[in-house]
């Protein structure tokens, strides 16, 4: 059957950390919000109690959080002109299947991406000229810059409880921060956490070799906090199960922690979960979004109109609902013509794993964000000049690695595969295995992008994403060159073994070990049509109450994590539709 | 879904979808039409009449909550305007003497129905509180109220009961007294009636002589609240009474098990004044005089075994100093509920967990789980031990007949795990 609902001045299609933080600044406007959820409710205390959360079998083994492949799923293949095949198996793109999305699992880097992050094409061309992009990478800018972003991220901090060191404060270097970072307006709500003994390995061997280490900035929550909400939060206990897990501490900031308890004291918003979006409705010239369409559990088809359309998905998906809506021109790798779908980047990560000989690195003190880094050769902040590349990693001792089922297998290269000598050689590893992310940078390609798969469909019959990628050129060679830097450290560092790899060596797959879950870009905010689908504030060029944010916006990804820079432009694009937009509803930039 | 939640919403099964959104409530949303309804509203939160009279995602006001006494289970009423199922018939005059005398319709009401504490309604107050209550919307429900059993379900015995134990006189304000103490002292006494759980009751219910000095009910321990700083409020200054009853939190505790409904409901709607009216006239209280035992030794044995299973399963909130987080997680040191002699809310606690206060001024709702299917009765027994001679407490061990009865009582899962 169908129904409509009460129409509402605004509808948020998933309600992740994008969507919850939109809601919470359009419903404290006076705005009727209705979001729409494919996940079930989540409540902090009772679904992730502390006496039952950390059981590393559901968690990290079952990936009971995790949304399954066999609700919806993402064909891939490398190149144009290959047959894509579905992702069948839990992979690496780790979908959340709650209220709260994939911000009640995430590891909890914390990251403001650096004013190079949002410029890079200005940054670029400045510096070095159009000689040093390879053939075929896609680089622009943002339309909006840090500096715009500044308040943006401050305040999101403040709504997250975010832990670090600040490393530049009103242009001002602050001891025991990050030198890189943009200028703050204000320190970390609250302070770094306690660094871990593989941490403190890093800082020295990178100070020795000249660098300067800083606490990576942290979900973790490092002292109570109460946040811009009137929210309190306690400190992290370390206990190692974040990353895959929900926290029940109330340490881990999370929209189920950090957001939902006021919205949900708010008359005037309303969340339906378990309930699908499959299509934005338009009037028939495509110039207004009228309505969202969804499928409830029951199979049952609704209608929520509204004034105004959010799309706070996942970030691949919110490029699908646009292509399955037919809004926007889908991009045509052969022509180069079209938006939708276009600018998809990954991230390029290399490792260093080493073994020690006998150290007590005790990795089950850990956090999903736990970390020391080094930003030396992250964007750019070191002279490519002669490299080939553009762009490079955040390179960072990551302790988010202590369970026990997961170090099981991590023994030195030549030990025995069981019984007892495998026992011995487990329960020293164990102590003596530390790594070495390099977490890199990504750049557009002509040859990646995503559209519709013409074979498979999911359960409505609507064809599934396709993804279109591989590494390019520019992440292969990053990806050694940072490789190679990361195994330099962690030889430093006084590791007896270090093996160090580049995964953009290998071609681009979906189930690759120790790969990243961060994708980018498809729907990309920017200051010219013919290179983004929205302006720079997330607003659709040609259908003025169509907002899309997230990370699908950003047209390159960072050496960082997304979440923060997800939740200022969220808060940037906010303020504009309650500023700007609702007293002259119409594009707010005009060419 | 949760408790928590079903507090602050409504639940509308929607074709299996579920819609989450505040209940749009009469007792929240009514515009008053003049001043005498709106502070008949306002005379309604603090009463927290919705609380008994609604069941968890039920009509507000259409009554069928089931409350469990030691005598058998009441139903309560509809009070909504309806006139064949609620009280849309009821005159003035009907309405007084259900709130103010105990007296209904079909004869003598159950004090389970705090008529004994609403006998203390002024006049005036009574008269805007029936004004707020006829604007509440019609909901046709049908509650049948008396499911006790014989002799309980005779009505007219309660003439006799209300012979020995109801004083049916109005609030008299004591001239000695500020006006503070006085407000505040009509508001406990009356609308809130906090004595309803917090004074001890004789074997036929009724209130005994020793107002607000804690009393056991529903398998919770409503706590001392004179002013013993052992195990009363001697320790709370009038601010933290406050910042209790408006946020749910303070800086030594977070309200639990049925006192953070009370907060939800009732108290946090009050205003500034009469917040600290009830603070000020429970600071007022004299001290009540206790022998304090003398904590348990460190080499006890129950006292040994409990500081192990605090360090594994308490400290990472309460932390390993027992300090907790201010307006969150409980202070465990010189906390006067570990330290009643009646440790039924710590075993239900414990046992089964407890909703934290979800309030506008403090949202967060931290709740603590529990640990029914996690931890075997002598660890239980144990760990509670240790806490209650830790940190400046003292108070009697816990044994394990004593979580053993506990669970039975309150329907807590055996424990699963060895």
């Amino acid at each position: 059957m169908h129904y409509k609902r009460p129409k509402a001045d605004v509808v948020i299609v998933g309600l992740g950390w994008s969507g919850s933080t939109m809601a919470e600044e359009l419903t404290r406007a006076g705005l009727n919000v209705v979001a729409i959820e494919r996940g079930a409710w989540r409540e902090t205390s009772t679904s992730f109690p502390t006496t039952r959360n950390p059981d590393e079998l559901s968690g990290s083994i079952r990936k009971e959080i995790l949304q399954a492949p066999v609700t919806e799923t993402y064909t891939v293949r490398n190149k144009p002109g290959e047959t894509a095949l579905p992702l069948r198996k839990y992979h690496n793109l780790t979908l959340g299947n709650n209220v709260g999305g994939a911000g009640t699992h995430w590891a909890g880097a914390s990251w403001r991406w650096q004013p190079f992050d949002h410029q890079p094409y200005t940054r670029i061309m400045e510096r070095y000229g159009a000689k040093q992009l390879v053939d075929g990478l896609i680089l622009q800018d943002w339309g909006v810059t840090y500096d715009d972003l500044e308040p943006f991220y401050d305040r999101f901090e403040k709504i997250a409880g975010t832990s670090g060191t600040a490393g530049v404060i009103n242009g001002v270097k602050q001891p025991g921060g990050n030198p890189f970072e943009g200028s703050r307006t204000s320190p970390y709500p609250t302070p770094a956490l306690e660094r871990t003994r593989a941490n403190i390995l890093f800082a020295e061997a990178t100070t020795r070799l000249g660098y300067t280490p800083f606490p990576v900035p942290s979900a973790m929550i490092g002292a109570p906090y109460t946040n811009a909400l009137g929210i309190n939060l306690a400190p992290c206990t370390y206990c190692g199960y974040c990353q895959l897990y929900g926290c029940g501490n109330w340490s881990k900031s999370s929209p189920n922690i950090c957001i939902l308890p006021v919205l949900m004291q708010r008359p005037n918003f309303t969340v339906v979960t378990e309930s699908e979006v499959v299509r934005i409705n338009t009037t028939p010239d495509k110039k207004t979004a009228t309505s969202v369409t969804f499928v409830d559990s029951d199979g049952n088809i609704g209608e929520q109109p509204a004034d105004i359309v959010i799309v706070a998905t996942f970030t691949l998906d919110n490029t699908r609902l646009l292509l399955l809506s037919g809004i926007g021109t889908p991009y045509d790798a052969v022509s180069g013509e079209g938006v939708v779908g276009r600018a998809f980047t990954f991230q390029t990560l290399s490792w260093a794993f080493m073994f020690f000989e006998n150290e007590y690195l005790n990795p089950f003190m850990n956090t999903g964000a736990l970390a020391t880094q080094i930003d030396d050769f992250n964007g750019d902040n070191f002279d490519h000049t002669g490299l080939g590349f553009i762009g490079g990693a955040g390179i960072q001792s990551l302790c988010n690695q202590g369970l026990p089922i997961g170090m099981s297998g991590l023994v030195p290269e030549g030990s025995p595969k069981w019984g007892k000598g495998w026992k011995q050689a487990f329960q020293k590893a164990y102590q003596n295995y530390a790594q070495i992310q390099g977490q890199g940078t990504s750049f557009a390609h002509r040859e990646q992008f995503m559209d519709l798969d013409p074979t498979y469909k999911d359960k409505f019959g609507q064809p599934l994403l396709r993804i279109t990628y591989d590494y390019n050129e520019n992440d292969r060679r990053s990806g050694r060159f940072i490789r190679d830097k990361c195994a330099e450290i962690a030889k430093e560092m006084g590791a007896r073994e270090v093996t160090g790899v580049s995964l953009a060596d290998q071609p681009y797959s979906g189930y690759t070990p120790w790969d990243s879950s961060h994708v980018q870009g498809g729907v990309v905010m920017g200051e010219n049509p013919k290179t983004s689908v929205q302006n720079r504030y997330q607003q659709n060029w040609d259908i003025p109450n169509l907002f899309v944010i997230g990370a699908s916006s950003f047209p390159n990804n960072a050496g960082y994590n997304p979440t923060a820079a997800v939740g200022a432009t969220t808060l940037w694009t906010a303020k504009a539709i309650t500023d700007l937009y609702l007293k002259n509803p119409g594009p707010l930039v005009r060419l | 879904m949760t408790r928590n939640l079903l507090q602050r919403t409504v639940r509308l099964s929607f074709r299996n979808s579920i819609i989450f959104s505040l209940t749009a409530l009469p007792v929240y949303a009514a515009q008053a039409e003049n001043v005498h309804v709106e502070h008949g509203r306002y005379l309604s939160i603090a009463g927290d009449c919705l609380a008994c009279h609604t069941t968890a995602g039920g009509k507000p006001f259409a009554g069928g909550l089931d409350l469990k006494t030691p005598f058998g289970v009441i139903t309560t009423s509809n009070i909504t305007s309806d006139k064949e199922t609620g009280i849309g018939n009821w005159t003035f005059q009907q309405f007084d003497n259900a709130v103010r005398h105990g007296k209904g319709p079909n004869g003598h009401l159950y004090p389970a129905m705090p008529y004994t504490a609403y006998a203390q309604i002024s006049d005036t107050d009574i008269a805007d509180l029936w004004s707020y209550i006829q604007t509440i919307a019609p909901v046709h429900n049908k509650v049948e109220s008396n499911k006790l059993p014989f002799p309980y379900n005779i009505r007219a015995l309660l003439v006799f009961w209300n012979l020995l134990f109801f004083n049916n006189s109005a609030f008299v304000p004591d001239p000695t007294k500020s006006a503070d103490v006085n407000r505040g002292a009509y508001l406990v006494k009356g609308l809130e009636h906090c004595g309803t759980c917090h004074t001890p009751k004789n074997a036929f219910g009724g209130d005994t002589k020793d107002a607000f000095q804690g009393a056991s009910l529903q398998g919770w321990y409503a706590p001392d609240l004179t002013n013993n700083a052992h195990i009363g409020l001697g320790r709370w200054t009038i601010e933290d009474i406050v910042a209790y009853l408006r946020s749910g939190t303070n800086r030594y505790t977070a309200a639990y098990g049925p006192m953070t409904e009370t907060i939800v409901n009732s108290t946090q709607h009050l205003t500034d004044a009469d917040l600290h009216a009830i603070a000020v006239y429970f600071k007022s209280l004299p001290p009540r005089n206790i022998t304090i035992p003398a904590p348990l030794p460190t080499s006890n044995e129950q006292v040994q075994a409990g500081q192990h299973e605090f360090i594994v399963e308490c400290s990472a909130c309460h932390k390993s100093d027992g300090t907790g987080i201010s307006n969150m997680i409980p202070d465990l040191r010189n906390n006067s509920a570990i330290n009643a002699k009646n440790p039924d809310s710590l075993l239900n606690i414990v046992l089964k967990g407890t909703d934290g206060p979800a309030t506008h001024a403090n949202p967060t709702g931290a709740a603590m789980p529990g640990f029914d299917w996690k931890l075997q009765d002598q660890q239980i027994a144990n760990v509670l031990t240790y806490i209650r001679n830790s940190w400046g407490n003292a108070a009697q061990a816990v044994s394990a007949t004593d979580v053993n009865k506990a669970r039975a009582a309150i329907g807590a899962q055996p424990a699963t795990l060895r």
